[in-house]
């Protein structure tokens, strides 16, 4: 198995009454009243120091994404973030989960900016291609709902032919027409860096990576038990597509705290896992998917099936301790052993062969945030590192990654 | 009571699958609705009364396939000529409401021989930064509700307001409505100005806007930013009290003596 670092960037120190206090964490939170450019630079290089941590201390890969207008996590560009990361790792696997299709314009540009994350990281890079939230790319930057699949589609087609193909061409799109197509610099990974496709459970997505080949990365707050059920659908539709059952087609995140025992855990991890969701996930219901945003069968899929799926994602957490966010595993956390079992078990019963653990939680403060690294790298991460490994090989990995050994650092 | 009927025009060999709801005899009329979806309302019976009164579904709303065949403005604008032509209506008087005002404005200034007269109630087309018109794509139903209404509190509102009871039925409607946005909003994201300000000049039929004064959604202030501009025919400006953005729905009587009288004339 591999196993990533996620971070999202958020805002650490929101008011504690933020949520009660403001419309919406995304769109239109205001930014003077909630937040200072030097403290955010700080929040930036605090980032910046925690991913180049995990690359230290063995972490297969780091993981950036793009999200704008929130105090939720905010690099509007991951490839700013990326290009840090490309100088200052080694080892690790830049996983860009990624710059935004649909809202890049001419999308060669994320083209250009990935294949230079390529060359300047030696191939070790891994294109994120994501839809984009409607918050993003709907409410923020102005995209229409209903185009926005077909802008994506349209823009995935031009970044891969513009890697690939080697005569320069004409692309005349619906919604980019560009007379020489041409991009310098081309990735080192051929013919492509491998392709991840974050989605949050839409049928249309996945019906786009299996006839792509791609990997889906299920990317939810709501922990592995409620994936359950959407994974499971989504290995019904790769068999469906005659496609093998190969792990590694499937990415999935979920929320890690690590500490030396349970009780321990409990400390240092309760307050800045309520403040993730009390705080972090307070988008306004009206931001979260703009009329259009899922096409037609994927509304009608919604509105018919909404009862008791829904209540699971209304903020019915506002009450919650520590327990009650592990047993429903939206956090997996507690000492070492612990965390081993409830990972080796989410792992086998969603069939994940690239995991991402979000390692930063809401307002963890960094130097919790790296012990949270150093025993997840160290107690955690041996013990599920073969996980697959006998039997399934990962195409979707950069190629000079795959013969590494497993982290170096053993406790 | 008025019988209303459903008609389903083919378009461009079947390729585009348009629904319209028709009623009444008379010289024709076309109801363009607005973003939400098309409610038949007393004010559409007032006019199949003395009118064939003809309101077709926007694209998509009926076949959600449509949608995805008209990509632009002025595909949307060339596909109202087929439309009409499909439907044996030649210069119809055209009533565009709010999304459809924008639309219906759009039609007669891109061909001005296409439509005899023309009404606009509270439509959208235009923008003025100290009178942003409120996002109806991202509003939650209290607050939709103050904005359109005059008096939200009142029967007329209650009575729109009102859901079906059964799930399934609450369900279906959800998605009309949502998908009626989607659709709608194809053509007026993320801002319902899209060059029309170039264009209504051209507008040559005699033309009535009526505006609800307590309209929150698109305020009253823009009805001079359409009347200003229409240079080349003639314009009345009826603004109603005790009406918000719905003026049909609240002050049906006068709407419906208004646009009587103006059409007859």
């Amino acid at each position: 198995m591999k196993v990533s670092m996620f971070h999202l960037m958020p805002h650490r120190e929101l008011p504690d009454d933020f949520e009660d206090r403001y419309h919406s964490v995304w769109v239109d939170p205001p930014w003077s009243e909630l937040a200072d450019p030097e403290r955010v630079g700080q929040y930036y290089n605090w980032t910046l120091d925690e991913l180049i941590y995990a690359d230290k201390m063995g972490m297969d890969g780091i993981c950036v994404n793009e999200h704008h207008q929130n105090a939720y996590g905010f690099m509007p560009n991951p490839n700013v973030m990326g290009s840090v990361l490309a100088r200052s790792t080694d080892n690790a696997a830049l996983v860009q989960m990624g710059a935004t299709l649909p809202t890049t314009h001419p999308p060669v540009r994320i083209a250009e900016e990935y294949a230079m994350l390529d060359c300047i990281s030696g191939g070790r890079l891994i294109a994120g291609m994501p839809l984009g939230t409607s918050a993003d790319a709907n409410f923020s930057y102005g995209i229409p709902p209903i185009v926005q699949r077909e802008r994506y589609r349209e823009a995935h087609d031009l970044i891969v032919d513009a890697w690939t193909r080697d005569e320069v061409f004409a692309f005349n799109g619906k919604y980019t027409q560009l007379r020489y197509v041409n991009v310098w610099p081309k990735p080192i990974q051929k013919p492509h860096p491998p392709i991840w496709v974050p989605g949050g459970g839409s049928s249309s997505t996945w019906d786009f990576v299996c006839e792509k080949n791609y990997c889906y990365c299920y990317l939810s707050y709501y922990g592995n038990i409620f994936a359950t059920k959407i994974m499971e659908r989504f290995w019904e539709r790769v068999e469906q597509n005659g496609l093998d059952a190969n792990p590694y087609r499937a990415g999935f995140l979920q929320l890690v705290a690590v500490s030396e025992t349970d009780a321990q855990a409990e400390k240092d991890y309760e307050k800045h896992i309520q403040y993730f969701f009390n705080k972090c996930m307070a988008v306004a219901p009206e931001f979260q998917a703009a009329p259009g945003y899922q096409d037609y069968k994927s509304l009608v899929n919604r509105v018919k099936q909404l009862s008791g799926g829904r209540a699971e994602q209304t903020g019915q957490w506002k009450e919650w301790k520590f327990k009650e966010f592990v047993d429903r595993q939206y956090v997996i956390s507690g000492g070492p052993a612990s965390v081993v079992d409830q990972l080796k078990d989410a792992v086998k019963r969603l069939r994940v062969g690239n995991l991402m653990v979000l390692l930063h939680i809401g307002s963890m403060p960094h130097e919790l945030t790296l012990k949270n690294i150093e025993l997840f790298s160290k107690e955690v991460l041996p013990h599920v590192h073969d996980m697959w490994d006998d039997e399934w090989e990962n195409h979707w990995w950069p190629e000079k990654l795959k013969a590494k050994a497993p982290a170096a650092v053993v406790g | 009571m008025v019988t209303v009927e459903e008609k389903f025009p083919k378009i461009r060999d079947g390729l585009l699958n348009p629904k319209v709801l028709t009623a009444g005899e008379g010289p024709p009329v076309v109801f363009l609705h607005g973003a939400g979806g098309l409610r038949w309302g007393g004010f559409l019976d007032d006019l199949a009364s003395e009118f064939s009164v003809y309101a077709p579904l926007h694209p998509g709303l009926h076949d959600p396939d449509d949608i995805r065949k008209i990509d632009t403005l002025w595909d949307l604008v060339l596909y109202h000529y087929d439309l009409f032509e499909s439907l044996g209506l030649e210069s119809p008087a055209v009533i565009g409401h709010s999304y459809g005002g924008m639309l219906a404005a759009e039609i007669a200034a891109t061909n001005p021989k296409s439509v005899s007269k023309l009404v606009l109630m509270n439509p959208v087309g235009f923008w003025v930064d100290e009178h942003p018109v409120l996002d109806w794509t991202a509003m939650s139903p209290d607050a939709l509700v103050n904005a359109i209404f005059a008096d939200p509190e009142g029967e007329v509102a209650r009575a729109y307001l009102q859901v079906p009871e059964d799930e399934e039925e609450f369900k279906d409607f959800t998605i009309a409505r949502t998908w009626a946005i989607a659709c709608t909003s194809k053509f007026t994201w993320p801002i319902p100005d899209k060059g029309l300000k170039n264009r209504i000049y051209r507008v040559s039929a005699p033309s009535l806007i009526v505006w609800g004064k307590q309209d929150a959604l698109v305020p009253p202030e823009y009805a001079k930013e359409f009347s200003d501009r229409m240079v080349n025919t003639t314009v009345r400006t009826e603004m109603l009290d005790g009406a918000g953005h719905m003026p049909q729905f609240e002050q049906r009587k006068k709407v419906s003596g208004l646009v009587g009288e103006f059409l007859r004339s």
